[in-house]
């Protein structure tokens, strides 16, 4: 790696950044090399941004979309977590639930969470349910994973000296391997916050009748690239928010429980 | 009664090919309320004597016996101190040392006593809510021998408690652990390469040979300690000066030298 460099220099370097890849994608719509119903200018996508705060589209405002959207998020997320954290903790722990479980979690992983719409469609129509069963899909593997490994590398002089305190098997989850494994969850929150909210747009595509996708296809149905666009940036925002916010929880948890 | 007994105990390590010869027919007995340390080579096995007293390993051939009761587990009446202290990060030192009340059941007006009681005798008391990474080695090892000394254990394992502290730490926690096994003697197995610290604290000090581990020796330091009343003084290099006590030590050292050279 090369010298590292000051915050105002990196911060000064990404601006530059941004302002040339919107500089290309001005140019490429202003000098007519990409036709606007193709690729609409910045400034037509800015202000379609904007204007969707007020002005409903396919029934709601920009806002209200990104509450419906969030708010199943939520829901997802949190499933993944209450289940996936305890299970990957118990699998790390369990060496006979890892061996029953592990393989069939395997081969579930890899399934795409996209792969799951006709299932979620099936079972649940365009009710909450569908969007929540897919962002669960995406943000379920990592959840697990990470626990997983926290439990299973934690320090064995820990666990050595829990058991030599006489801890029993539900002791040693919640008040050893659960904190140990602390670091190695949050990040797996992480990971499972930024592909439950991938997935959740390619959810909403297909399964719901409000929501930032929903939004979107209902845009591309009379071809308002401009809208398309606009649900785009919101979408990247609303992304890049909450992982900055969950960078900041991370290093408040880990100031709290005296790591690094 | 809590003795400690090896019974031809033989510990291998691996399988097939790979399989190594770690602990060569260990007879030995710690008697009750008995100080005994173990000094040997790197590598000989003397740290795999203490884990197989606590559970935390199981004899190939052999048992190990605690009390008469054969060890198959760890357990909190067997409570080890270890190199690296292996307190809770996460725990403050108060929290650290009621885990093992906690798993007691006992009750909490009880367990606020015991804890005091302890944190007063290994002069904790301002630091009970400090967290590890808030305390100094020597303060992080003596929530360890708390948390060990608070289960009010048969016998206590410390697997080279010193080895990770400063110098003068050190010396420190040599004469504190020596006014404690008067306070509240205990059968204790005791792993250093140092031979002076177990000549200082032990009854007996056991030398092992190189890998395969076996006992060398037992050197008897007790009898001499009373003769000479080595009890009459405070401080360990007042000890350390003593004839009585410099024939010893130069005694397990060239027992140990031996071992090394060869």
């Amino acid at each position: 790696m090369g010298p590292k460099l000051s915050r105002s220099d990196a911060l000064g370097l990404g601006g530059l950044g941004l302002a040339g890849f919107l500089g290309l994608w001005g140019a490429l719509s202003f000098f007519g090399i990409v036709p606007v119903e193709f690729l609409p200018s910045p400034f037509a996508v800015g202000s379609r941004f904007i204007d969707l705060f007020a002005e409903p589209f396919a029934g709601f405002t920009l806002p209200q979309h990104l509450g419906s959207s969030l708010l199943r998020y939520l829901y997802g997320v949190l499933l993944a977590a209450c289940i996936g954290i305890p299970l990957g903790l118990a699998m790390g722990w369990f060496h006979l639930l890892d061996d029953i479980v592990t393989p069939i979690f395997n081969g579930l992983r890899f399934i795409a969470p996209i792969a799951w719409v006709p299932f979620a469609a099936l079972w649940f129509g365009t009710g909450i349910g569908g969007p929540i069963l897919i962002i669960f899909a995406g943000a379920f593997p990592p959840c697990l994973i990470n626990a997983y490994r926290g439990a299973r590398f934690v320090e064995p002089r820990l666990v050595e000296a829990a058991r030599m305190l006489g801890t029993n098997h539900g002791r040693m989850l919640t008040e050893i391997l659960l904190p140990a494994s602390v670091p190695s969850i949050v990040a797996g929150l992480r990971v499972a916050a930024g592909l439950g909210w991938q997935s959740l747009v390619g959810a909403e595509l297909i399964v719901a009748s409000a929501g930032v996708g929903f939004m979107m296809v209902q845009a591309q149905a009379s071809v308002q690239t401009t809208t398309v666009m606009a649900g785009m940036v919101a979408i990247g925002l609303t992304g890049l928010a909450i992982d900055v916010a969950l960078r900041q929880g991370e290093r408040w948890l880990h100031n709290r429980l005296g790591l690094d | 009664m809590a003795s400690i007994r090896f019974d031809k105990v033989q510990k291998y390590f691996g399988r097939g090919e790979k399989r190594t010869h770690a602990l060569a027919n260990i007879d030995l007995e710690i008697r009750d309320r008995e100080f005994l340390a173990i000094v040997g080579p790197s590598g000989c096995g003397k740290t795999t004597c203490l884990r197989l007293v606590a559970g935390f390993e199981a004899a190939s051939e052999g048992a190990v016996s605690v009390a008469g009761k054969r060890v198959t587990e760890p357990g909190p009446d067997r409570a080890v101190v270890f190199q690296q202290f292996a307190l809770f990060p996460w725990k403050t030192a108060r929290g650290n040392i009621d885990l093992g009340l906690r798993n007691k059941r006992m009750g909490g007006e009880e367990r606020a006593k015991r804890i005091a009681d302890v944190l007063k005798l290994m002069n904790l008391d301002s630091h009970a809510d400090a967290f590890p990474h808030q305390l100094s080695g020597g303060m992080q090892q003596r929530v360890a021998i708390a948390r060990a000394y608070v289960l009010d254990p048969e016998v206590l394992l410390m697997d080279e408690p010193f080895g990770a502290l400063d110098a003068q730490t050190r010396v420190v926690m040599q004469e504190e652990l020596v006014r404690l096994a008067r306070v509240r003697p205990r059968t204790v197995l005791f792993i250093t390469h140092a031979v002076e610290e177990a000549v200082y604290l032990a009854d007996r000090v056991a030398v092992m040979t190189r890998r395969p581990g076996t006992i060398k020796e037992i050197v008897d330091v007790k009898s001499m300690r009373e003769a000479e009343d080595w009890n009459r003084f405070e401080r360990i290099e007042d000890v350390m000066d003593l004839d009585s006590f410099v024939h010893l030590r130069t005694r397990i050292w060239k027992s140990l030298r031996e071992e090394k050279d060869s």
